[in-house]
This record gives structure tokens, sequence and C-alpha cells, in this order.
């Protein structure tokens, strides 16, 4: 597949919309929001060093969820980038990557933990620390899918966005920190979606202190998908993803909210 | 890594064929050990792993790559659970290389990867699904159906950030063995892919064996 470079990708066509709304997330916080099909997110790591840790689900059936495998499988990719789609474990396909300036996102690291962010920067607790305290992912990602039902039995692999983790020929995973620079990534919404994100430290950045790199999320709508689409022609996959979530955003999903 | 067990079969208290297309959905006791054989060579072992007193705990991909810094599944790996905890280790391995990060393949993903009209198809995941429903006394349903390991299967990721299904690179008679840390649930299904050369379209049986703690 080809991936242009991200220069020339900075603030393309759909900046052009208008800002339905936008949020400042400081390092080490979680939030999550519920968005229609035809929603624009822009993520932007507005000093570069951020991470972003993001679930998806089916808010009308939430055993239907983002699958790291089947995204990764479907479209021959260990990174995911502009071109790819974030598929479900049902072959639809939650949002597409419009645009990417970053250029390499991982979903195969998973979330610092509790044990680990005390291995690694120490223990900081509320108590102490009140709002500067060292939130983990995976606590982050409880505390938020609890707020739909969701518990233990329903977190999956996540996607880590903004943070690069390369595999040499044995397999070896290595952590790139990236350019510290302002980077962004949008994600156009395919069809309704949960969205759980937290924004905590990658599990293998090695940095000495506990990273606290803030996030702008910014909501937009964006214009319906044309024939020529990128992401829907970027692979076959992808072309049989959009057929698959078509029928759902056509049949299954409830219509009042599927309209976008 | 290749390491070959000093295990023998006939000492085995457990041995049982799955075909392609079937399940082995059972518990596994801490300290016992368990050997997964490919039979005819090439087949996948779809294999999800929990722990039997809270399986909520489950095997993670994600914690087991990231602590052993590889993409990769040999001897020497630990399984971690979510909570990140050790449910077993490979402690034999005929094979050298296994793969994570696949998944396990469902009808839904097959309309994706192959064809609409692949969607009637059997996958691991329907063979996943009819275990839980057959098996409510482990009280499993889709929700617990996460990402799981594909032993002998080959999927090699490059530096340039691709991944692609490779010819298998077991064989006849090649197996893994793993050693269980806690008391677990092991599900395996015999994946029956006709679609992908991983398997040179042709799905073939399993063998599971299991010795207890002090066979030697």
């Amino acid at each position: 597949m080809d991936h242009p470079a991200p220069a020339a990708q900075a603030d393309a066509a759909h900046t052009g919309a208008a800002l339905i709304y936008d949020a400042r997330i400081e390092g080490g916080k979680h939030w999550s929001l519920t968005v229609r099909a035809g929603t624009l997110i822009r993520l932007v790591d507005l000093e570069g060093g951020a991470n972003v840790g993001m679930l998806f689900f089916n808010p009308y059936n939430l055993l239907e969820r983002y699958n790291a495998p089947d995204t990764l499988k479907c479209q021959h990719t260990f990174k995911l980038t502009r071109g790819h789609c974030l598929y479900s474990d049902m072959g639809r396909i939650f949002c597409s990557i419009v645009e990417d300036t970053a250029g390499w996102h991982d979903t195969v690291c998973g979330n610092a933990n509790r044990a680990l962010v005390r291995e690694r920067w120490g223990l900081s607790s509320y108590q102490q620390c009140r709002n500067e305290w060292h939130q983990n992912g995976h606590d982050a990602f409880l505390v938020e899918g609890g707020k739909y039902g969701l518990g233990r039995r329903d977190l999956a692999a996540n996607v880590n966005w903004f943070s690069r983790v390369h595999a040499d020929e044995e397999g070896t995973l290595t952590y790139d920190a990236g350019p510290p620079r302002r980077t962004s990534v949008d994600l156009r919404f395919e069809m309704d979606t949960l969205v759980l994100l937290h924004t905590c430290p990658h599990p293998l950045n090695p940095v000495p202190e506990y990273p606290k790199s803030p996030v702008r999320v910014e909501l937009r709508h964006s214009p319906p998908v044309q024939a020529d689409d990128y992401c829907l022609n970027a692979c076959e996959e992808n072309a049989r993803g959009f057929k698959n979530t078509e029928l759902y955003r056509r049949c299954g999903a409830p219509a009042a909210r599927s309209a976008s | 890594m290749i390491r070959e067990s000093g295990l023998s079969p006939d000492a085995a208290r457990h041995r049982q064929v799955v075909p392609a297309g079937e399940y082995w959905f059972d518990v596994v006791r801490q300290g016992q050990r368990f050997r997964i054989v490919d039979v005819e060579g090439n087949q996948a072992a779809d294999t999800l792993m929990f722990c039997a007193d809270d399986p909520a705990e489950r095997y993670s991909f994600v914690d087991t790559l990231r602590a052993q810094r590889n993409v990769y599944l040999s001897v020497g790996s630990t399984l971690l659970s979510t909570e990140g905890r050790a449910l077993a280790e490979i402690v034999a391995d005929t094979v050298g290389r296994h793969d994570t990060l696949g998944g396990a393949c469902a009808s839904e993903s097959n309309t994706v990867r192959y064809a609409l009209e692949k969607r009637t198809m059997h996958s691991c995941r329907d063979s996943y699904l009819l275990a839980v429903a057959e098996n409510e006394r482990f009280g499993l349903t889709k929700r617990d159906l996460t990402n799981n390991i594909n032993f002998f299967m080959n999927v090699p990721v490059t530096a340039e950030g691709s991944l692609r299904f490779a010819d298998g690179v077991s064989g006849p008679g090649k197996y893994v063995e793993l050693l269980a840390a806690m008391d677990l649930l092991v599900l395996i299904s015999s994946c029956p892919q006709l679609n992908n050369p991983c398997n040179a379209y042709n799905p073939t049986p399993l063998e599971i064996l299991i010795w207890d703690p002090d066979v030697s």
C-alpha cells in the first residue's frame, strides 16, 4: 500500500468542516464518547510524545468490539496509518484512518498496568499527588468501560495512537519515540461507535519521568465516502469491509441513529 | 528455538485426537504439561487459555509480547494473563516459531479477507462458539473469545511494518509442549480454514497429550 509522506497530508480537506466540539485531554487521563457514523475525530498530539490508548465497541451490541488481529491480517500490516481501517470482530469497519501526519501507530503492545507504572516511574498515589498521580492505561479502560457495563472480559487489544513499535527479522520489538513535534491522525467513523480512550503512557515508553503529553480531540462532520476514497480503495479487503458495514448501517443499526 | 521433550507419549494420562473443524476444551491443572501435536503438518491450533478459578483473567497476547519484547512464541516464552501473571510456559517446541498476532478465523473476517461468498464457511470462531455453548459449566460466552495463539502458524512481520500469512514452518509430527503455571481452562480449535495456503488448503487433525506433574 502506498503511504504519501506525512508533510503532503497535513491539514488536508477534512479540516474544512466546521468544528462541532473539541476537548483538551491532559496526559495520564481517560475519557469516552459515543459517535455516530459520519463523525470525524481528529486526535492531535499537541507537543509530541503523546500516547492515546483506544478501544471501540458497537454501542447497540457491546459484544462486537475492535479486533486488532483481524485489522492487521485483513490489511497485511503490522502498523496502522493512513488508508487503514479498524475492524470489528464482525467484519465491519468502526473507522478509517483518512489522514495521518505521524505515520505509524501501534496496536500490539497493550497498556501499562499498575505494577509496570510503579516499576518504571514510581508509585504516585492520588492521596499524595491529586491530579498529578500516575494513572495507568489498564485501570483507565476498566473505569471508562465500567460506565457502559463493560469489564475485564471485554478488554481486547487496543490501539496506541502516536506510539511506534518496530519488529526486526527475529521479531524483537523496539519502541521508537518518534519526532518531538505536533502530529495528528483523523478517524472517519463508518458506523456508530462507542470509543474508550486514555492518554496514559505507552507500556514500552522508556523516558525517566512519567510522561504527561496532552492531546486535543476535535469532532467534525465528515463528507460522505466517495467512490475514489483512499481507504475504500486501499485494498480489496477494505472494499468488502465497507460492503459489510453498509449492510449493517442500512439494515442493522437503529435507523434513527444510523442516518448521518 | 528447537527443544525436544523428554516425555514419553506412553506415560501421558490423556491422549486425544482433535479432527480439523472440531474443538478441545478442558481443564489443565497447575504443574501438568500438555502437548499439541501437528499430526500431519501445517495445521493451525487456535488456542485460548483462562485462569480456571477466575476466567475473566485470560491469555493476553499484548502483555505476553510486550514482556518478552518479541512477536513470536517459542521455548522460553511465558504466556501472560490480562493481569500480568504467568499462565503457562513453553517448555518444548520442535517447530521454533508460533504466531499470536493473526487471531482466529471467523466467517465474518473471511468475508473481508477472501470474498463475501465465504460468509457461511466453517471457522475457528464457530468451533469456539459451539464449545462455550456445549460447556456452560465453564461459564464462558462470546464475550470471552478474545485474541488467541496460533500454534504451528507462521506470520512474519517486517521492519517496514508489513505482515503476511506465510507457508507453515511446521511439519508432520512436530509439536509444542507447555507447563501450566496455574489451573487453566484451555480451548483449542483445530482450524478448518480452506482459504489460506498456510495449511496447504488441507486442514488435518491435532493430537493433545497431558502428563501429570510427577511423570518424567
